[in-house]
């Protein structure tokens, strides 16, 4: 008899045990997102250079010109700039501050502040500041050339230059505009704030930064008196999950609002939860594979074109790449000006083997060095078995990002596979490194795709890109980059093959999600829950 | 009747400072103040020995930390502004020295994968690390020692038999799936336990920062609701490293006693008619109490690195971690950082079950 009972009394402590496992939830007010954050490594917009901490700057700090978030293509909006006129000449441009906006401090926000900003990044010359200098801004003469009068911030380029590129650049996490009074008061004499902005927020953004812990947490709090209105959102918590599995189970138990790294089984698994939603939205990122013009078998261009027939695209976007990476065969991703879905390759060994064929060329081994990630090293096997098909070996040697990214700067990969992401919305940030190379020579170093392919960019694509900058209709424009595109699909040693797509998982409730799609990054200011 | 405080001294004991008997009082004085030093010595050369393979290893590692700090976009003139900035055009040894000097000072430089000083992160990741393998380690002493003794003393009857399946299961189950698993049953089915990370949302940042170690800190500030929550996120990955100490601390509590059971002591002890049990829990066990502790000291110790795995499937942001992260970063301040960090706790803990001894065993005075 004790022992039915405690038999019993163990069934029900288990039903009780078991019952407060009815769904969590998070706070109304507050979004509680699971992702991989471990790769910041500086929070200052002069700095910053990752997706993660891209993602967290783009709240904190306002730019001149800006993206909505809920409309990401309707290009370009006043933000803290309210209006802005170039001269006649094209080469200065005058923007106009939008008046009574104030930073989190209270200052108010001062076309001063944003020409010390925008000064900074070219001064600081870290990563991000090429997206400046290419306008001709050097430590020395920035001071002069971007400028604060009155109410206007100016810029002073080199030369004339697309109003639509200058915009796009300015639209760049490293256009955050800080708070210069709080900056210098935190010890910003000596290295403009940079380390004190690696780990503090100054801006006018929608969000601060109350702690950054890191591999481990962000969090931030509503601005009340953002001048585009207070977010819904009070509290926003970033949480560290490396796991796709984990994030998964996060969600399911209503932990956390949104996981933005779940793995393809991941997002299936999820299909058929009433409580959940998954939202797709194509990024920047193209995933493409680079043949390298120092192997003597890649130089051929029959060669190339083969290899270009050799790739199963669709195969492989509908199997293990299924709903992460969407074919796509162009430089400039879906989402920009001036990009294209003209898709014109697929798997087509007969093909392949007639060009090789008329290449004289019947066998052949090549060799590629991939990142150690499951996605890169599936590519790179289906690539094996195809290539195997039409009589080429394929040797995979894989290895750490660290290593890769060596090998492929001191041009030492045969056939490499991977990504690139755009720096900054305008088609030029892709096009000016798979499209140009000004010096192919080894000694030159440059940091251009095309010189890591040893492909020396003939002079008449090189004249066309460089034409499509300074072009000023922006309909004309266009169309020099979808000709750009065109002739590069048939000369390039670059093979694009796919574009990103994120997918991420959130609670039913979670509305206007919006991770900026190709040409932003993540906002929160829009986001709001329903019941 | 007291226990033969006699009996061979178990073969595993390590030979702690067995120094011939002392002849006079200041004579004894001196003894101790060179044992001190020796002390001292042995570990200042351990953390130095430490430190250099180190930083030859974090040298000659084919990672670029260059890259880490300028992106994969930099310029050369940018590539070659960090080189410099990160001192690394100067010759291996003079790296070497400015390192230990900033050392000296208390400053282990600042991280090039987090941003932050490494001295704060940690301060941030160590009590992490700390709190869970201390109930790890807890958990492994409280069920692996019983059941290496009970194992020992049944030896060959089913007890023995669960307690070997236990230790091997143990030793060959990759963590990875065993952590996903129980996650899965305990917090996905069940909602038994809280998930990854440490705290849920609603008590991070609620009860002040002390110690780090958020049990320690909630109970502090006797803030209860904090402390359940906190509970309810560290006991699944500490049963899971509890687990695995368990396995290895029962198979040498049993191999130990099997060694003391058979000793002429014990036979004594049974001849004179004590009970079994006083046999085995009041002698047997107390005889292999030095060569347990090493094994616990050991155990704790590989805890405290950092069991990357679990730390990764939990989301515990913990040394292991941190360090391996850095490791692929070829971020060499903070790699060294941990490493002296851990280097420091092994040999602290060296010289703590070294005292141990001292109290457990009078001869190894």
């Amino acid at each position: 008899m004790t022992r039915t009972i405690s038999l019993r009394a163990l069934l029900l402590a288990t039903a009780v045990a078991a019952a407060p496992a009815a769904m969590a939830e998070t706070p109304a007010d507050m979004l509680v997102v699971a992702a991989q954050v471990d790769d910041i490594i500086s929070l200052d917009p002069a700095q910053s250079f990752e997706f993660s901490g891209n993602d967290v700057g783009w709240n904190l700090y306002d730019r001149l010109v800006d993206f909505d978030p809920l409309d990401l293509e309707a290009g370009l909006q006043p933000s803290l700039a309210e209006s802005w006129e170039v001269s006649e000449d094209g080469t200065t441009v005058t923007l106009t501050m939008r008046e009574g906006v104030t930073f989190h401090s209270g200052n108010p926000v001062r076309a001063e502040d944003a020409a010390w900003s925008l000064q900074r990044v070219v001064k600081l010359d870290l990563s991000p500041a090429f997206i400046f200098t290419q306008f001709g801004f050097t430590p020395d003469n920035v001071e002069e050339r971007i400028r604060a009068e009155g109410n206007q911030v100016i810029l002073e380029l080199d030369q004339p230059y697309a109003l639509s590129f200058v915009l796009n650049c300015l639209a760049s996490n490293s256009g955050g505009i800080v708070d210069k009074e709080t900056v210098l008061a935190n010890g910003g004499e000596d290295d403009l704030g940079n380390a004190w902005l690696s780990t503090n927020s100054a801006g006018s953004g929608p969000y601060t930064l109350t702690a950054w812990r890191p591999n481990e947490q962000v969090q931030l709090q509503a601005y009340e008196d953002y001048w585009g209105g207070a977010p819904e959102m009070k509290r926003v918590v970033v949480r560290h999950v490396q796991e796709s599995s984990a994030q998964r189970l996060l969600l399911e138990r209503g932990d956390v609002d949104v996981a933005r790294n779940l793995s393809p089984n991941d997002v299936q698994g999820l299909a058929g939860n009433d409580a959940l939603t998954v939202t797709s939205e194509p990024r920047g990122r193209i995933l493409y594979m680079g043949l390298s013009q120092e192997d003597p078998l890649l130089q051929q261009p029959q060669v190339v074109e083969a290899i270009k027939h050799l790739v199963d695209y669709q195969g492989m976007a509908d199997s293990f790449l299924e709903g992460q990476w969407i074919v796509h065969q162009n430089i400039i991703p879906a989402g920009y000006l001036g990009s294209t879905d003209e898709n014109p390759w697929s798997l087509d060994v007969e093909k392949a083997r007639e060009l090789l064929a008329e290449a004289g060329v019947t066998s052949g081994t090549l060799r590629t060095v991939v990142r150690d990630i499951r996605e890169y090293v599936d590519v790179a096997q289906t690539l094996q078995a195809s290539f195997a098909e039409a009589g080429l070996t394929l040797e995979i040697q894989q290895m750490t990002g660290a290593q890769v990214l060596d090998a492929y700067r001191a041009r030492q990969v045969p056939i490499f596979i991977g990504e690139w992401g755009p720096d900054y919305a305008d088609p030029n940030t892709n096009v000016s490194t798979f499209a140009v190379n000004p010096d192919n020579s080894p000694e030159a170093r440059h940091s251009q795709l095309a010189w890591r392919n040893s492909w020396a960019v003939p002079d008449d694509l090189a004249e066309k890109v460089a034409a499509a900058v300074v072009e000023n209709d922006t309909e004309t424009r266009s169309q020099m980059y979808l000709d750009i595109q065109s002739q590069y699909r048939e000369i390039a040693p670059i093979v694009p093959m796919f574009q990103r797509v994120e997918q991420a998982g959130m609670q039913a409730n979670v509305q206007n999600w919006s991770a900026g799609g190709s040409v932003a990054s993540v906002s929160y200011r829009q986001v709001v829950k329903g019941e | 009747m007291e226990p033969p405080q006699g009996g061979q001294p178990p073969s595993a004991l390590p030979p702690a400072g067995m120094t011939p008997p002392g002849r006079g009082h200041s004579s004894a004085m001196r003894r101790r103040l060179v044992k001190i030093g020796g002390i001292v010595l042995s570990l200042v050369l351990t953390l130095l020995g430490l430190l250099v393979v180190t930083f030859v290893i974090g040298r000659v590692m084919p990672i670029d930390p260059v890259l880490k700090v300028v992106g994969e976009r930099a310029t050369q003139a940018q590539y070659e502004a960090a080189y410099q900035a990160l001192g690394l055009d100067r010759p291996l040894w003079e790296q070497f020295l400015r390192y230990v000097g900033d050392v000296l000072r208390g400053d282990f430089g600042r991280s090039i994968s987090t941003g932050h000083p490494v001295a704060d992160d940690l301060r941030r990741v160590f009590p992490a690390t700390i709190e869970l393998a201390t109930l790890g380690t807890l958990i492994g002493v409280c069920v692996g020692v019983p059941l290496g003794v009970i194992a020992a003393a049944k030896r060959g009857s089913w007890i023995d038999q669960v307690a070997r399946v236990v230790a091997l299961v143990g030793y060959s189950m990759p963590i990875f799936w065993l952590g996903l698993m129980g996650l899965l049953i305990f917090y996905g089915i069940l909602g038994w336990v809280g998930g990854p990370g440490r705290q849920g949302i609603i008590y991070d940042g609620m009860v002040p920062n002390v110690t780090g170690m958020i049990l320690l800190d909630s109970a502090l500030a006797r803030d209860w609701g904090a402390f359940r929550d906190a509970f309810s996120h560290i006991i699944l990955p500490a049963c899971l490293l509890g687990y695995f100490s368990l396995a290895y601390i029962s198979r040498m509590t049993r191999s130990f006693m099997l060694e003391q059971l058979s000793a002429e002591y014990i036979t004594t002890a049974r001849v004179k008619g004590l009970s079994e049990t006083r046999v085995i829990w009041g002698h047997a066990l107390r005889n292999i109490a030095v060569p347990l502790i090493t094994v616990i000291a050991l155990s704790f110790g590989s805890l405290l690195e950092g069991s990357v795995l679990t730390e990764i499937i939990f989301s515990w942001p913990g040394i292991g971690q941190y360090i391996t992260n850095a490791m692929l970063a070829g971020d060499m301040n903070a790699v060294l950082g941990g490493t002296v960090l851990i280097g420091a706790c092994f040999v602290g803990l060296n010289l703590l079950s070294d005292l141990l001894y001292r109290f457990l065993d009078p001869r190894a005075g």
